[in-house]
Order: structure tokens, then C-alpha cells, then sequence
């Protein structure tokens, strides 16, 4: 009565050689074609090299760090088919308080006149810890309201800010201890931007919690009906990204040795636009660290590429919002490609 | 009937109210060991609604639920699926992004030691289980690790169906498993369900192919407005017969119907 085996519908099609290349392979010829153009226009406009500068490409990776871990975070928000606008606001917020634990005694007017000097690990974890309450703040609202997160992380976006001003009455919180600035020399934030990136990359692609937030991103229902506590794992995600945004505040205040309540501003677009330019799909399910990782070298070498031909800074953002729509476009296609 | 035969799940009363309407009221089911039986009745007769209050997908209003010979109650599709319902779903219940051991072990997935979220993946095992669930139902996929949106509608489905069959569970319902299907794939999932009635796997179908309930099951359950209003043997019956009792209009007048 039954066939002891037989194919159903087509038998899969010889592998391109295009499909055979690694996953994140366009967007890092984007890169390479991105700094090529700058090498090449580098000879004739400046008559300089542009790749073969060892110190501007550290400069350069160095001024992204914080954009990619604040990327990091909220690139697997979108995997779960969520967004997040309060990232710099968050990071506004966790910086000033950990700041504010960070003040030397020599500075009169600290926040905490009796808490200054405390060891460096205080401020850190603090600001950690404020960053992850934040973010849990967020992931309850979406999970138990239901709300789209754009509004409930619009929410935080303004709050946050809001709350960092509250917190130091407006006034900037500087004269943090010398111990403070380690998190911001050398080639620190660079490191702490890669141990970030291999932690999720791990998290992501090997554990539950990767598998979990890829099912929800690709189909929430179906995460429900196969039994994922999806509200849970949602406070979680939105929690570990309000973490990453704490680590973010810590590299950011430690490289200012100042905090202040416009810190960070705006820079939740930055790391948005690495995710998407990095092939993260908005429509949830699809994407990974390494692509975000390129999609931040991109930005990066975009503004470090512009500054070098001596280019006003404000066509960088002509050239930023065009990719980023590029980038919507092309994962749309390839989504109606899938759905047919 | 044998009726020797265990009972394998009893409903007692089942109700479902959704705010004022009543979508079941008080749904009397048994269902015994290695029977196939199938559930028909028009749109919105309450056959998704039953389903979904024996899977735990939601909780009944009022009734009772014996299942394996214990009064249950599911708070969630896992307590059911814990107890060993297993339930493949009209709207497939897949993640197209995920590859087929991924969706086949979505929520309970094979870890190498128990870390919560943090635990990490034991993807050898699952693949090799998957490989092994999808020889029960006979189809043949080519790349597991394929990402399951890529794949023709009857490998998707069948990825659905070996799920449920993957986790010998005591009982699998399928609802409308072949209404997005073409012919093709239609009757290579009706093997299946062939195949799990010679394994002695209770099965519950839901379908609005009248043909191919005949053909699958033992018996059948019609539901006409939230209510069971004939419950009858597949070999004893007609189409005009059960569908005089899906409408609630008299035989007679369905001869020329193109539904049977």
C-alpha cells in the first residue's frame, strides 16, 4: 500500500555557486567595494592611502565599538522580530549613574559626596545593572501589554532621557577616578566590543536562547503552540540587550571620563542602521552577528572615509540613509522570494 | 466496534464560550486504542475549537477531559504535548527561517546539559532523531539543514506531521493536514496517516474532504453548531448521510452535490 519511500516536489536543484559562499559574503563585498572606492579616490583627491593606515583603520574600529555593542544588542531584538529605539537613551541613563559612582573625591560637588573613591567594579556593575532594569522595564511592557515595542521603546527613548536629566538636575557629572578610564584606553573598548560579539554569537547560534528567539522572530504562533514561554523569553532578550547597552555606557563614560544627559544621543539609529545594512532581516528570523560586526565596519569606514577626503560630515548621512533603504529593500525581495 | 478496546481520551461536557458565543456546547467524545477517527462539520461548527481545548492550546469553559485513563486538565499545549497528545495544526505551525530538526524539536529541544536558556544545542542528536522521525512517515527531504520556508508545501507539511509522530506520542490530531496540499502531496500524506494506522496510533482528522475521510477513518464524529450531532461508523454511512447531518437538511437533497 505505501511506496517505501518516495521525493515530494521537486528534487532539490545543483547549489549555485553563489549559495555555496558563506551567508555573510554580499555584505562584506560591500565593505571591501566601499573601501576600495575610498583607496582609489584616495590616490587621486588626497594622494594618500586610505586602507594602508594602520592607525586610522584602529581609530576608526575604535569609534565603533560602542555602536557595535549597542548593535549587538539590539540586532537580536530584531532577530525576534522586535525593535528597540531606547538604546542610547538607555545608555544616557546607565552612564550618568555609573558615573556618579565613579567621582573622585577632589571633585566638591559629586553626586554622592560620601561615596566617592569606591573600587571601579561598583560603578561598572551599576551601570549594568541599570542598563538590564531598563531593558526588563521594556521587555514587560511588550510582553504583558502586548503594545508594538516601537511605542513601548519610544516610551523609554524619551523616559530615559528624562530620567538621566532628573538624576544630576541637568548638570554634567565629571572628575571620575583615574582607574575609571581603563574601559576606555588602549585597545579596550575594541575588546570588550569582540568579547560582546563572541558571547552572542555563541549565545545565538548554540543555545536555547538563540533557538528561541530565532522561532519567535520567524513565527511567534508557532513558538507559542510548540510550548516557548514566549513572554518570558521576550523580557529576557529585551533584558540582556539593556545589559549590552550598560556595557556600551561603561566604554562611553570611561572614554569621556564625563557623563552627561545627552550622552549617547541618537546613536540607537547608528546601531539600528548597522543591523539592517548588516543583512539582519526587520521582519524578524533572520540574521547574525557577523553581518551586524560588517555592518558596523561599514558605517565606520563610510564616516572615516569621508573625513579623509576632507568631505563635509553631513553627506555621510545622505550616503547612510540611502544604504540603510538599500538594505530594507533588498531583505524584502528576498523575503517575497521565500514566500513564493 | 471492538469495544474492549481502552479509551483513550474522553471529553465529558466539553464547553467553550468566547465571551457571549458559545463555539462548543458540551461535547461528548471518545476515542479508543488505534482507532482513526475524523471530525467533520461545515465552517465555524466548533471542529477547530474542540481541538484546541484538547491540546491545550486554550482551557475549556466547563466540561471534563479523561485522558489515558486520568481526568487532565492542559494550562499549555506542552502539558498536553507532555502527555502525549501531539497536534499538527491548520496553519502548519512552523518557523520557515529555522532548518527541520530545529522546527521538529521547537520547545524541547536536545541539549547537552540543562543550563535554562543558556543550555547549549545538541544538534547531532536532534538530527539524527529528525532523520529517524521522518523515515516513519516515508518522505524523503533532501537537506535537512535547509531552511523549511524553502521547501515545496508537502515537505512542509510532512516536517509537521513527523513531528508529531517523531515523539510516539499516544495520540496525534491533524487538523485539515492536506487542505493547502496538491493532489501529489495530498496522497503522500494520507499515506502517512495510513502508515500510523497500522502502528496502532490513535489519530484524530479533521477534514473537509468527505472522500478522504471515508477512506482514512473508523469512525465519524459530526459537529454542527458547536454541538457532536452524529456520531457514526465510516463503513455504515453515505456522504448523504453525513451530510445531511454537517447542514441539518434532510437526506434527499444532496444526490447532485459536489461535495462528496
Amino acid at each position: 500500500m505505501i511506496n517505501s519511500s518516495s521525493t515530494l516536489g521537486s528534487a532539490e536543484t545543483q547549489k549555485s555557486l553563489l549559495q555555496r559562499l558563506p551567508k555573510d559574503t554580499g555584505i562584506l563585498l560591500v565593505l571591501v567595494g566601499i573601501a576600495a572606492i575610498f583607496e582609489v579616490l584616495g590616490w587621486f583627491v588626497v594622494e594618500q592611502t586610505f586602507i594602508f593606515n594602520g592607525q586610522r583603520l584602529f581609530i576608526m574600529i575604535l569609534q565603533m565599538a560602542i555602536i557595535g555593542i549597542l548593535a549587538i544588542g539590539v540586532g537580536q531584538i530584531i532577530i525576534m522580530a522586535g525593535i528597540d529605539l531606547s538604546g542610547g537613551s538607555i545608555l544616557g541613563f546607565a552612564g550618568i549613574v555609573a558615573a556618579s559612582l565613579a567621582q573622585s573625591s577632589e571633585y566638591a560637588r559629586a553626586v554622592y559626596p560620601g561615596l566617592t573613591d569606591l573600587p571601579i567594579i561598583f560603578p561598572v556593575l551599576a551601570g549594568i545593572a541599570v542598563g538590564a532594569l531598563l531593558g526588563f522595564v521594556n521587555g514587560s511592557v511588550i510582553a504583558i501589554t502586548a503594545i508594538p515595542p516601537f511605542i513601548a521603546t519610544l516610551g523609554m527613548l524619551v523616559a530615559a532621557r528624562g530620567l538621566a536629566r532628573w538624576y544630576t538636575s541637568g548638570k554634567q557629572v565629571s572628575f571620575l577616578t583615574e582607574d575609571f578610564a581603563i574601559f576606555g584606553s588602549g585597545a579596550w573598548p575594541v575588546i570588550t566590543f569582540l568579547i560582546v560579539a563572541g558571547v552572542f554569537h555563541v549565545l545565538l547560534k548554540y543555545t536555547v536562547y538563540g533557538r528561541r528567539t530565532y522561532a519567535i522572530g520567524s513565527n511567534e504562533d508557532a513558538a507559542r503552540v510548540a510550548g516557548i514561554a514566549v513572554k518570558r523569553h521576550k523580557i529576557l532578550v529585551y533584558t540582556m540587550a539593556g545589559a549590552l547597552y550598560g556595557i556600551a555606557s561603561i566604554v562611553q563614560t570611561s572614554r569621556a571620563m564625563t557623563a552627561q544627559s545627552g550622552t549617547g544621543l541618537m546613536l540607537e539609529l547608528d546601531a539600528i542602521s548597522a543591523v539592517v545594512i548588516g543583512g539582519t532581516s526587520l521582519f524578524g528570523g533572520r540574521g547574525r552577528i557577523m553581518g551586524t560586526i560588517i555592518g558596523v565596519l561599514i558605517l565606520g569606514t563610510l564616516t572615516s572615509g569621508f573625513t579623509f577626503l576632507g568631505i563635509d560630515v553631513y553627506y555621510i548621512n545622505i550616503v547612510k540613509g540611502v544604504l540603510i533603504v538599500a538594505a530594507v529593500v533588498a531583505d524584502t525581495y528576498r523575503q517575497k522570494r521565500v514566500a513564493a | 466496534m471492538n469495544d474492549a478496546r481502552k479509551i483513550v481520551l474522553r471529553t465529558q461536557g466539553l464547553c467553550k464560550n468566547y465571551g457571549g458565543v458559545q463555539a462548543l456546547k458540551g461535547a461528548d467524545f471518545e476515542l479508543r486504542e488505534g482507532e482513526h477517527i475524523a471530525i467533520v462539520g461545515d465552517n465555524g461548527a466548533g471542529k477547530s475549537t474542540f481541538v484546541r481545548q484538547i491540546t491545550g492550546v486554550e482551557q475549556p469553559s466547563s466540561g471534563q477531559m479523561f485522558f489515558d485513563g486520568k481526568e487532565v486538565s492542559f494550562k499549555s499545549p506542552l502539558d498536553a504535548r507532555e502527555a502525549g497528545i501531539e497536534a499538527v495544526f491548520q496553519n502548519l505551525a512552523l518557523a520557515n527561517d529555522l532548518d527541520v530538526p530545529a522546527n521538529i524539536f521547537l520547545g524541547r529541544e536536545e541539549v547537552y546539559f540543562n543550563l535554562g536558556p543558556f543550555s547549549f544545542l545538541n544538534e547531532k542528536k536532534m538530527l539524527a532523531k529528525a532523520k529517524e522521525g521522518l523515515e516513519k512517515t516515508a518522505v524523503k527531504i533532501p537537506n535537512l539543514r535547509n531552511a523549511i520556508g524553502k521547501m515545496s508545501g508537502g515537505q512542509r507539511q510532512c516536517v509537521a506531521i513527523s513531528r508529531s509522530a517523531a515523539f510516539a506520542s499516544k495520540l496525534i490530531i491533524m487538523d485539515e493536514p492536506t487542505a493547502a496540499l496538491g493532489v501529489q502531496e495530498t496522497t503522500q500524506v494520507e499515506n502517512i496517516i495510513r502508515r500510523l494506522k497500522k502502528q496502532g496510533v490513535p489519530l484524530i482528522l479533521i477534514s473537509h474532504n468527505l472522500r478522504q475521510v471515508f477512506n482514512l477513518v473508523d469512525r465519524i464524529f459530526v459537529f454542527r453548531r458547536g454541538e457532536i450531532v452524529g456520531v457514526v461508523d465510516a463503513d455504515k454511512t453515505d456522504g448523504n448521510e453525513i451530510v445531511s447531518l454537517i447542514t441539518g437538511v434532510k437526506t434527499g437533497v444532496h444526490e447532485n452535490a459536489s461535495y462528496i
